[in-house]
This record gives C-alpha cells, sequence and structure tokens, in this order.
C-alpha cells in the first residue's frame, strides 16, 4: 500500500522552475535588445556567464554528492548566470564571466547550503567581487551600436584585444568625474543625457541597464503573473526617486534629478528583478516596502556621495544583512489576536 | 438582503473548481444496500453506547446507541432491519483501522417506527428544539461534526446576536451543500428559524459563494417575508470556514481560543439546518445525508442521498464506477479531505464527498527547497507566517513554531496548495499540532500521577498520624485507667 497521502489533495499549476522560466521570459525583450545594441560579444559573454554556472554548480553538487538533476533543472543558477550577464560590461573578457558566475552559484549560493539558503543576492554578491577585483575592467563601457563582427567579438572576448579608443563612460561614471574635475552637471550632462535614449537603450552601459522600458515592461509582466508584488520595485524608485528630487531642487548643478538616477545604471533592473530576488528580502509586505525603500535610498546615498558610480549592487546586498531583523520586528498581525499577539477581547452585543 | 457590508477575507486562494463535474446532477436516492456498517462514534466526543443486541430486530429510525457523556451524540437505524454483528469494521479515517460498528442487515421493507413530528414546530420552546436535535443525533453536516445540540445549548446561555448558515461550500469538487438548497430551500428555510428560535438570535444570515446562482435564487425565494437573509459572497477558499465566514459576514474575529459564542455569532451549515427541520416536523432522526461523487477519474459524477453506513463502494458503483486510473481516493474535498484506501468504508454523517481523482488533478510533485517567495504567506487566511513555521519544526524546535502561531493554524491548506516548491506545509502543522498534544496528554498524565502519589503519600501519613493518635489516646486513657485504679486501690488501702 502506498504511504497514506496528505492533504490538499490538488495543488496550484505552480513550481520553481515555472517561476524561474516566468522571470527569464520576463528578461527575454530586454536582454535581446542588449544583443542587438552590442553585437556578439555581449552574445558571448551571456553564453559563458550561463555555461559556467551550469558546470561550477554541477561540480558541486557533485562533490557534495546531492542529486545534480533537481537542483539544476530549478533554473535557479541559470537565472542567476543570466542576471550577472546582464549586469556586466558588455565587451568584458571571458574570464570576467566565468569567474563571477562561478562565485555567485558556489560562494553565493552553494556554499550556503543551496537554493533558499544563502543571505545575499548571488548576482549582485559575484558583481560586487569584480568590482572590488577588478575594477578595470569593471568600468569599461563601450558605447552601443560599435556591432564587431563575430570573428572580431571572439578577439574581444577571448582575445586580448583592447578596447582602447571604443571606450566610453556610462553616464553615472562620467557625470561623476566630470564632477570632481568641477564640472557642473548642467555642462557635463550637455549632450550625454537623453531621456528618451535612455529608455531605448542607445547610450553606453551594461546590457542590464540600457533598456529601462523594456526591463520595466518585464517588472510590470512578474507583478501581474504574480511572480513578484508591487511593493520592493516601488518603494525602491521611490527611495531613489524621493531623495533624488529634494535634492535636485536644492540644488540642480551639484545632483541629478529623479528621472536621470531612475532610468540610469542598474535601479530598474535591480528593483524589479535583483531586490526581488525573494531568497534574500523579507517575507510580509510591509517587511518588502521598507527593504525596497532601503535598496533605493542607499543606491542613492552611494551614487551621490559613495565611492563608486553605481550603488545598486552595494545597495542590494547591504539591505540583505537587515533582511531578518526585518522579518524578526515586522510579523503580519494573526487572526483573533491583536499586534502584540494577544487574544483579542470576547466582545458581545454590539 | 442587498446593502449588507461584506469584509474582506485575509489571504485566501482560488483553486480550480471543477464543480461542474456534479452540480448539474440532482439528489437521488442510492438503492438500498444490503448490509450497513454504522460507526458508534460519528462526531467529535465520546462514542455512542449500543442500545441494542446482536439478531435483534430494528426498525428505520429506531435507536441503536445512545450518546454518552456531555459532549456525543445518538446513532440511528438508517433503515429496518436486523442487527448482524456489534464489532469492529474498516473506519473512514486515513488509518484504515478497525472501529466499533454495528452492522445492520436490511430487510428491504424500509419500516419506519411510529414517529411523533409536530405540525407546528415554530411554536416549539427553545430548550424543545433543542433537546429533539440532540435527540435525533444531529452534528455539524458540513465536516466539523461537533453535537449541534451541544452548540445550540451553548449559545443559548450565551446569547446570540448573528446567527450564520455556512453555505460556502468553497470546497472544490463538492456541490451537495449546492443541491440541497436548489432543491430543498423551503426545507431549509424553516430548519433556520428553528434554530434561530433555539438560541433567540436577532439576525440571521446566510452565506452562499456567487459561484452558486441557482442556490442563492432559490433561498432567497424560500426566505421572502422571513428574516432570513441571503448574503452573497465571492468565491474564496476558505471562504467557508467558521473563522473566515465570520468575518467576512461580520467584520468581527473569534478571539484566538475562543469561540463564536464569545463574540455572539452562532454558524450551522445549511444541510444541518435541513437535518433539525426533518427531525423536528416529521420526528425523522439523522440517518441519511447528501454526498457529492465525483472527481475526474469517476465516470458519471452525482450527488446522492446515502444512508449512514453505506459502503463508499455502493455509491461509487452508482456513479458508474472508474473512467481513469484512480490516483487517490479522498473522502470530503480535495483541500482538507482524507484520503481512503478501502472502498468498504461506510459513509458516516459527515461523510461530505467521496471523490476519486486522477493523478494530473492532484498535481503532486517532489517537495524542493523553499525560496522563501512568501506566496504562502499572501495565501494564508490566518496571517501566518507558513514559511517560518515549517522551518522551526523542521528543525524540531516546536516551542519557536508555536510563537509564531501554530496553534491558530486552521489547517485549510492554502499555503501547500501555492507553495511553488510543493512543501507539504499543512502536513507539517498537523504533525506539529499531534505532537504537541500528545505532550501536553503527557503533561497532564504526569501531573495525574504525580497527583495521585501525593495523595497517597498524604494519605498514609494521615492513617499512619490517625493510628498514632489512637495510640497516644488509648495509651492516655489506658494510663488513665491504671491511675485511677492505683488510686482507687490506693485509697481502698488507706480506707
Ligand atoms: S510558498 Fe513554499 S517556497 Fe514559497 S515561501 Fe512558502 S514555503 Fe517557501
Ligand atoms: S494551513 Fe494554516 S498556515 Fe497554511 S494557510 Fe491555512 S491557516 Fe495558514
Amino acid at each position: 500500500m502506498t504511504p497514506i497521502a496528505h492533504s490538499p489533495h490538488a495543488h496550484a499549476p505552480i513550481s520553481i522552475s515555472k517561476v524561474m522560466t516566468t522571470v527569464m521570459l520576463a528578461l527575454t525583450p530586454a536582454t535581446l535588445l542588449g544583443f542587438w545594441l552590442y553585437g556578439w560579444p555581449a552574445i558571448n559573454l551571456w553564453v559563458i556567464c550561463i555555461l559556467a554556472a551550469i558546470l561550477g554548480e554541477a561540480f558541486v553538487l557533485r562533490l557534495q554528492q546531492r542529486a545534480i538533476k533537481p537542483a539544476l533543472m530549478d533554473g535557479s543558477g541559470i537565472l542567476t548566470a543570466w542576471l550577472l550577464a546582464l549586469s556586466l560590461p558588455p565587451f568584458s573578457p571571458w574570464w570576467i564571466a566565468v569567474l563571477g558566475s562561478l562565485f555567485a552559484v558556489i560562494i553565493g549560493k552553494q556554499v550556503f547550503g543551496g537554493l533558499g539558503q544563502n543571505v545575499f543576492n548571488p548576482a549582485m554578491a559575484a558583481r560586487v567581487m569584480l568590482l572590488i577585483s577588478f575594477p578595470l575592467e569593471m568600468t569599461t563601457w563601450v558605447a552601443p551600436a560599435l556591432h564587431p563582427g563575430f570573428v572580431e567579438s571572439l578577439h574581444l572576448t577571448f582575445g586580448s584585444q583592447s578596447l582602447d579608443g571604443m571606450a566610453s563612460a556610462s553616464l553615472l561614471g562620467h557625470a561623476k568625474t566630470e564632477f570632481t574635475r568641477g564640472i557642473g552637471l548642467d555642462q557635463s550632462l550637455t549632450g550625454y543625457y537623453a531621456p528618451l535614449d535612455m529608455l531605448w537603450g542607445s547610450r553606453a552601459g551594461s546590457a542590464g541597464e540600457t533598456a529601462a522600458l523594456l526591463l520595466l515592461a518585464g517588472g510590470v509582466f512578474l507583478i501581474w503573473r504574480r511572480i513578484i508584488t508591487w511593493h520592493i520595485p516601488v518603494a525602491m524608485l521611490l527611495g531613489v526617486a524621493l531623495p533624488a528630487l529634494l535634492f535636485s531642487l536644492i540644488d540642480p548643478n551639484h545632483y541629478a534629478g529623479p528621472l536621470v538616477h531612475l532610468l540610469s545604471g542598474g535601479v530598474i533592473l535591480g528593483a524589479f528583478f535583483i531586490a526581488t530576488d525573494p531568497v534574500t528580502s523579507p517575507n510580509t509586505a510591509l517587511g518588502q516596502f521598507i527593504f525596497g525603500l532601503g535598496c533605493g535610498l542607499l543606491t542613492w546615498i552611494i551614487r551621490t556621495w559613495g565611492g563608486y558610480p553605481e550603488g545598486v549592487a552595494f545597495a542590494v546586498l547591504l539591505m540583505n544583512t537587515a533582511t531578518p531583523l526585518i522579518d524578526q520586528y515586522i510579523k503580519p498581525r494573526i487572526y483573533g489576536r491583536d499586534r502584540r499577539g494577544a487574544a483579542l477581547p470576547a466582545k458581545k452585543g454590539v | 438582503m442587498l446593502g449588507l457590508k461584506l469584509f474582506k477575507l485575509r489571504g485566501g486562494v482560488h483553486p480550480e473548481g471543477r464543480k461542474q463535474l456534479a452540480a448539474e446532477h440532482g439528489i437521488r436516492s442510492l438503492p438500498l444496500p444490503a448490509e450497513l456498517f454504522i460507526p458508534l462514534q460519528q462526531h467529535i466526543g465520546a462514542p455512542a453506547t449500543p442500545v441494542v443486541k446482536v439478531g435483534e430486530r430494528v426498525l428505520k429510525g429506531q435507536l441503536l446507541a445512545a450518546a454518552q457523556g456531555a459532549v456525543s451524540a445518538p446513532v440511528h437505524a438508517p433503515t429496518s432491519g436486523t442487527i448482524t454483528a456489534l464489532g469492529d469494521h474498516v473506519a473512514p479515517h486515513p488509518s484504515g483501522l478497525p472501529v466499533p460498528t454495528i452492522t445492520l442487515t436490511s430487510d428491504g421493507a424500509e419500516q419506519w417506527l411510529e414517529a411523533a413530528g409536530c405540525a407546528t414546530p415554530l411554536e416549539l420552546a427553545a430548550e424543545e428544539i433543542a433537546a429533539q436535535v440532540a435527540a435525533a443525533g444531529i452534528v455539524g453536516l458540513g465536516g466539523a461534526t461537533f453535537p449541534a445540540a451541544l452548540k445550540l445549548n451553548l449559545s443559548r446561555n450565551s446569547g446570540v446576536q448573528t446567527l450564520i448558515l455556512n453555505g460556502g461550500e468553497c470546497e472544490p469538487y463538492l456541490t451537495c451543500d449546492d443541491r440541497i438548497m436548489r432543491e430543498r430551500a423551503p426545507q431549509i428555510v424553516e430548519g433556520i428559524q428553528l434554530i434561530a428560535r433555539a438560541v433567540a438570535a436577532d439576525e440571521v444570515l446566510v452565506g452562499i459563494e456567487d459561484n452558486k446562482p441557482q442556490a442563492i435564487a432559490a433561498m432567497q425565494a424560500a426566505a421572502q417575508g422571513s428574516s432570513v437573509q441571503v448574503v452573497v459572497m465571492p468565491s474564496m477558499y476558505p471562504m467557508g470556514s467558521e473563522k473566515q465566514i465570520i468575518q467576512v459576514l461580520t467584520g468581527k474575529e473569534i478571539p484566538a481560543g475562543g469561540r463564536p459564542a464569545d463574540i455572539g455569532v452562532l454558524v450551522h451549515n445549511v444541510a444541518t439546518a435541513y437535518a433539525v427541520q426533518q427531525a423536528i416536523r416529521y420526528g425523522r432522526p439523522l440517518i441519511s445525508r447528501i454526498v457529492t461523487v465525483s472527481g475526474g477519474a469517476i465516470k458519471t459524477a452525482c450527488n446522492v442521498e446515502a444512508l449512514v453506513g453505506t459502503p463508499v463502494q455502493a455509491l461509487i458503483d452508482f456513479a458508474d464506477g472508474y473512467a481513469q486510473p484512480t490516483a487517490r481516493l479522498v473522502l470530503g474535498g480535495p483541500m482538507m479531505g482524507q484520503q481512503f484506501t478501502h472502498t468498504g468504508v461506510p459513509v458516516v454523517k459527515g461523510t461530505s464527498g467521496v471523490l476519486a481523482l486522477t493523478a494530473s488533478e492532484i498535481g503532486q510533485a517532489e517537495p524542493s527547497p523553499c525560496i522563501r517567495c512568501t506566496t504562502c504567506v499572501r495565501a494564508c487566511p490566518v496571517g501566518l507566517l507558513p514559511l517560518e513555521m515549517a522551518a522551526h519544526i523542521r528543525a524540531s524546535d516546536l516551542t519557536g513554531a508555536v510563537a509564531l502561531g501554530l496553534k491558530d493554524c486552521i489547517a485549510c491548506g492554502s499555503c501547500s496548495y501555492v507553495c511553488p516548491a510543493h512543501i507539504p506545509l499543512v502536513h507539517y502543522f498537523n504533525y506539529a499540532k499531534g505532537d504537541l498534544a500528545a505532550q501536553e496528554r503527557a503533561k497532564l498524565k504526569l501531573e495525574a500521577t504525580k497527583k495521585l502519589a501525593e495523595d497517597r503519600t498524604a494519605r498514609i501519613a494521615r492513617i499512619e498520624r490517625e493510628r498514632a493518635e489512637a495510640a497516644a489516646r488509648r495509651k492516655a486513657a489506658r494510663e488513665a485507667k491504671e491511675r485511677a485504679a492505683k488510686a482507687a486501690a490506693e485509697s481502698e488501702g488507706a480506707a
């Protein structure tokens, strides 16, 4: 006789791999745009990231003598690598991709005990590791639409062809450098900042930064499919936009306005795809809102006063450490109890 | 009717209803089975005590076993025939273990016991209604099987502001309440009025989910001109759970660890109201109920009126057997029902459905790790954190799970239903609650043993003390006597 099965004897048509696949689907338009804009090097990078993640994860699972197939099939490793690929400079050399992916799935995830156990967002942990270890490679951006051919792209990705002459600073990097040279935003952004370009991605940056509009659409799709809720993204966007608005009103020459901040760097990608990583974010709606607000605020602070032009990865990692604390203090009210957990009074009559 | 403001249900899920399988099939009676197996315990509380002997001939509706103790319900003969065994039979319970059961071999005559009935039931006194409900063996037919009369008495004593009739039927597949409301609305409304009279309710609401438009129409027509209000509720699971229907209809919450009576509310199922009407107007005890036979593996889903004690196999046969391989047989609905394996189990008072489900309907998969997606948190109608409770239980930290609200979990299964990792969350909770209950029982037992031992020591000490005192008294008396004798002798000698 088969063991007694337990209720419920029905299940929603959902699984982890379906969740992950839906997120990948949401990323696809923006990724394709990135491929189109940056050409073969971006495609190479994406493929290498994902392959490295699969092989690295399989290797570790093998070492731990755990079943390889179910862990790989859930798609979480692939998604992590995908997000990492979108946040790297598209002309990065192959070893950046390999190192980053391996770090993400092995140190960022499996070392903690595998899916669901990690404290930090694996993709962002890898990105920060790369940024600290290889600052030059990680800040060499190219303007899109250079379109190297496939063979040339292999030279770029695997060879040592220098990027001299192609390199161009990302918007935030540019503003920051110019600013340290004493040039105000009004001048430094002239000819550099065209919001419409940013929406469509035709400016220097990582594949995941450039296509703000498509990423936004992907994020809305995820909310509609109920894979994520609005709390983290909206709060994160507010966390960036509100201080940006306030400070740009006070001193528009020193502080970029909210639109620049929202549409540049990885804010949209971060808000909808990275900060919403379920494993490392709080488990109540209010907690998630606070978490998102923190991510946004820290992003803005790091961008404005920190040593790096971009702050999304740092901000998310910092807020990851706050997640257990947020969960400790913010719990839903239980039916029949007040907020503190005491039973509600019995009240008869009106 | 209109204008009644509904309150929001927290969480909840939308499982696929699959009610269309059986909903359009009117209630039909099963052919009389040759043998009926009537368990002594079909309710929450103490099992009934048999009052018949093997070989005795009984009439339909005759008392077979009497209620025993404060929380119990009697059991009656579902048809006329001969008692052929008083023994054990497979129970409608996942374990399939045998339970004390009366076996009745029917004579095919369906001969009723002479019943009194009452032509003007709405003039009966409240106490009289409750007494007759108790005598008829009526229990909550929504699945809780709590003795109905007991709820009436408890509520009459504490006062009822709102009487709620639960016509939610939020479990997928089940259509027994839908059908009974469509087909027997006037009787149900009379039953409701009887219950309202028994507890002197101020306000009477019948909550029906909006996926049962015909039941709503039938009940509204039957309730015309009475104080019974039919309220249409959104379809959502677990709308039909007692705590949730109260919340949606009144906005009130039962205090943790309390009862509906604490907030002046009483909830009964619509089918229970029908049983009450039958008992009081016609003097018929509860010996049958409406059961939905459905599921993707069943050939012709249907709703049947089955006698208590009918083997489930007879219902499956009546539905033309299986059309597809059955992955699982379930008693009740798919969300909270129980699996069973032996089709010889009898229909009991609490059996709302017999389901034969295919593997694809069940959608079971191997559990994978929790990704903390919080889908379960959003689904929980109680406001719990299923993922955290499960983590504590997995780490054998029951205290931690209780601190997170384990005892407030209503075991609705919404969390398990939506979990993308297919983690059997509610199974963890039921298991942990079982452990807790065992621990508490063990503690009580320990305390009882300790108390017994202390009593014994005290008793022994008292006896010894008394003995010593008695000895001392005797000694004193002897000495006094001796002294007196001596004194007498001395005085004699002196004289
Ligand atoms: S629904 Fe399942 S996977 Fe998601 S948080 Fe709850 S237990 Fe974890
Ligand atoms: S079974 Fe318990 S924890 Fe799960 S949703 Fe229902 S009440 Fe919440």
